[in-house]
């Protein structure tokens, strides 16, 4: 996924002279703490490429000034942990520019960040905190779990004329997958089924996708045919897609790696509650980070944090096996 | 530049008036007192060049050319103003004078205007920026990231510190280490300067100085502007945290009267030429709270409208 990532990156700032990168060690030779950056401040210059300082609030905040006056600004945030620095400018400013200028300022931002959880980085460099940005009008909230889709979400962000915030996951940097080529764009608000099935839903994104789809080939060999529907976007929400299939399943598990409790699940369950409540063989299901900070130990990580089987198990209570 | 002090003292008075007599309700942070640091910036910058201020911009609204129809129709939450009823006092926006925003949150506009700075260096324009801020701002996290920012990258951008001696109920003495925020400017290696911010001609010389400095590459200047805030943090506000006489003190310093004085000695104005440009000041600020009055609020449906560009969600 990073040389996906690092594609539409570099194709962004080729096709368009406002696009710049800010954050923190960009450039090369370093090329990014996940290499996401590569090349591209060699390609593009440390101008377009722009290292700062440890400065999360300055980077968002000169994202948005900049965004304000008329550039297409890419802000990274290394570990979505820092974005607690930076929220005041995300959630106060670049949100409602639009809004409390009557329309007459416009925040084209996109802002990548990573959840670094599952690697033993403890509490503070751990978190998936989609959640607090998906409550902010004005924001958009992108969670990609392909290669093919960080490419065609983020060129899709770059280009909005609005702020919007790319939740990538260190788990997911390694993984390959066939990418279009040129300038691809999936509309933000439009989920993806990524496995058919008629018997259970699951509604995932990001990570956790993968987790799911490992459920479903568990499940299948117990004669359970679940099909994956992966969100992609929180903001907008793609409704249709969700309710579409859970209409049709009868039966929903959703699932994600943030803390269950208040978690962006709790949103979707309550849509498919208000508009299918009749239509249930079974009531909604969740799965999701357990309520306490992830430790750094792998016994705690694992203990907190969701898995396949957790999926899996949540299944096997909707169908009554 | 007097003309420009005596249109924002006219208009600040008039919102007070309006709010003390029940005439019309809506929050406000009065400016009066710090009209001789607005005059400056109005006359120093150029529409091109750009503002972004506070919740109390009232005098750099006016200054930077903010239309004073819309402007009070904003402030008076009207559909008719210059952000629809959005914005309101505290977010006051108007890109096509320059006025980039006004922001509510303390220090937090500083490193927008950083961006904004970043952007005219970037496309290689020869536009200023000018952050204004008060002294509580320099206390903040995202002020020093944003000085220490754009010193790095030698931005051209002026951080104008209008230094009104409290932050919200706090006198800013109690608040810093150092004796002036023009001393922080040597931790980022730009210059720093402390002015009479009550005497329109010294901030004139000093930030056309720093917006000369910013727009010949040589970048940013810290400018601490020393004046007074003479009706409090809030409209309403009992400032029972002023020692006695000190307000007294400042009001016998407040630069409007000072500089009609300074004028009419030095022969540049005579009473009569001065009273006229009160009473000019006077109509205009009535003609504009006359057609904000009469018109209307936002309808519930516009509480909906501009959360994104296309309306999506």
């Amino acid at each position: 996924m990073r040389e996906a990532l690092n594609l539409a990156l570099g194709e962004a700032l080729a096709a368009d002279p406002t696009v710049f990168i800010i954050g923190e060690d960009l450039a090369d030779p370093g090329g990014g703490i996940s290499q996401v950056t590569k090349g591209l401040s060699s390609a593009y210059g440390t101008d377009r490429v722009r290292d700062t300082p440890i400065s999360e609030a300055a980077i968002v905040g000169a994202a948005v000034g900049a965004a304000v006056a008329g550039l297409r600004p890419v802000a990274e945030l290394m570990i979505m942990d820092f974005i607690s620095i930076a929220l005041d400018q995300l959630v106060n400013h670049a949100a409602k520019a639009r809004y409390m200028s009557g329309g007459l300022l416009s925040v084209p931002l996109t802002l990548r960040t990573a959840v670094f959880g599952g690697i033993g980085s403890g509490a503070t460099h751990s978190q998936t905190l989609e959640a607090w940005l998906a409550h902010i009008p004005g924001l958009k909230v992108v969670v990609p779990s392909t290669p093919a889709d960080a490419k065609g979400l983020l060129t899709s962000c770059i280009f909005d004329d609005d702020p919007c915030v790319m939740v990538e996951n260190v788990a997911l940097y390694g993984t390959s997958g066939p990418v279009p080529e040129g300038d691809f764009r999936i509309p933000l608000g439009t989920a993806d089924i990524k496995r058919s099935g008629d018997d259970v839903t699951v509604v995932t994104y990001g990570r956790t996708v993968r987790d799911a789809l490992s459920a479903a080939g568990q499940l299948a060999e117990q004669g359970v045919d679940v099909e994956v529907v992966d969100l992609r976007s929180l903001v907008p929400f793609d409704a249709d897609t969700v309710l579409g299939s859970v209409a049709r399943t009868r039966r929903v598990v959703i699932a994600h790696h943030a803390t269950r409790f208040a978690g962006f699940g709790a949103e979707v369950a309550s849509v498919i509650n208000e508009q299918l409540f009749g239509q249930l063989e079974a009531p909604v299901r969740r799965v999701g980070a357990a309520f306490a900070p992830i430790g750094s130990a792998p016994t705690l990580e694992a203990a907190v944090m969701p898995s396949a089987g957790a999926i899996a198990d949540e299944v096997r209570g909707v169908t009554g096996l | 530049m007097y003309e420009l002090m005596v249109v924002i003292r006219s208009c600040d008075e008039r919102i007070r008036r309006g709010l003390s007599g029940g005439e019309f309700a809506c929050t406000y942070w009065p400016a009066t007192g710090q009209e001789a640091i607005a005059a400056a910036l109005g006359t120093v910058l150029r529409t091109e060049d750009q503002l972004v201020t506070t919740y109390r911009g009232l005098h750099d609204q006016i200054a930077k050319g903010v239309p004073l129809g819309p402007l009070v129709a904003e402030i008076l939450t009207r559909r008719a103003g210059v952000n629809r009823g959005k914005g309101g006092a505290m977010h006051i926006s108007h890109p096509q004078t320059g006025l980039v925003l006004s922001t509510g949150i303390v220090g937090s506009g500083v490193p927008i205007a950083v961006g904004v700075a970043l952007a005219a260096q970037m496309r290689g324009t020869d536009q200023v920026t000018v952050a204004s801020f008060g002294d509580g701002a320099t206390g903040t996290g995202s002020f020093h990231e944003a000085v220490n920012l754009a010193a790095l990258w030698n931005l051209p951008i002026v951080f104008l510190c209008q230094n009104n001696r409290y932050a919200e109920m706090t006198p800013t003495v109690q608040a810093q280490p150092v004796a002036d925020v023009a001393d922080r400017a040597a931790g980022y290696g730009i210059p720093g300067e402390k002015v009479d911010g009550n005497d329109p001609d010294a901030v004139h010389t000093a930030l056309g100085a720093a917006v000369h400095r910013a727009s010949s590459g040589e970048g940013p200047t810290l400018l601490e502007c020393m004046t007074f805030r003479l009706w409090g943090h809030y409209f309403g506000d009992p400032m029972r945290y002023i020692p006695e006489g000190e307000l007294e003190q400042a009001r016998n310093a407040e630069p409007v009267a000072r500089y009609r004085h300074r004028l009419i000695g030095d022969g540049v104005l005579d009473e009569d030429g001065a009273d006229r440009i009160g009473e000019r000041a006077r109509v205009s600020v009535d003609e504009a709270f006359a057609a904000a009055l009469a018109a209307e609020l936002p309808s519930p449906d516009d509480a909906f409208v501009d959360i994104y560009a296309n309306e999506g969600r």
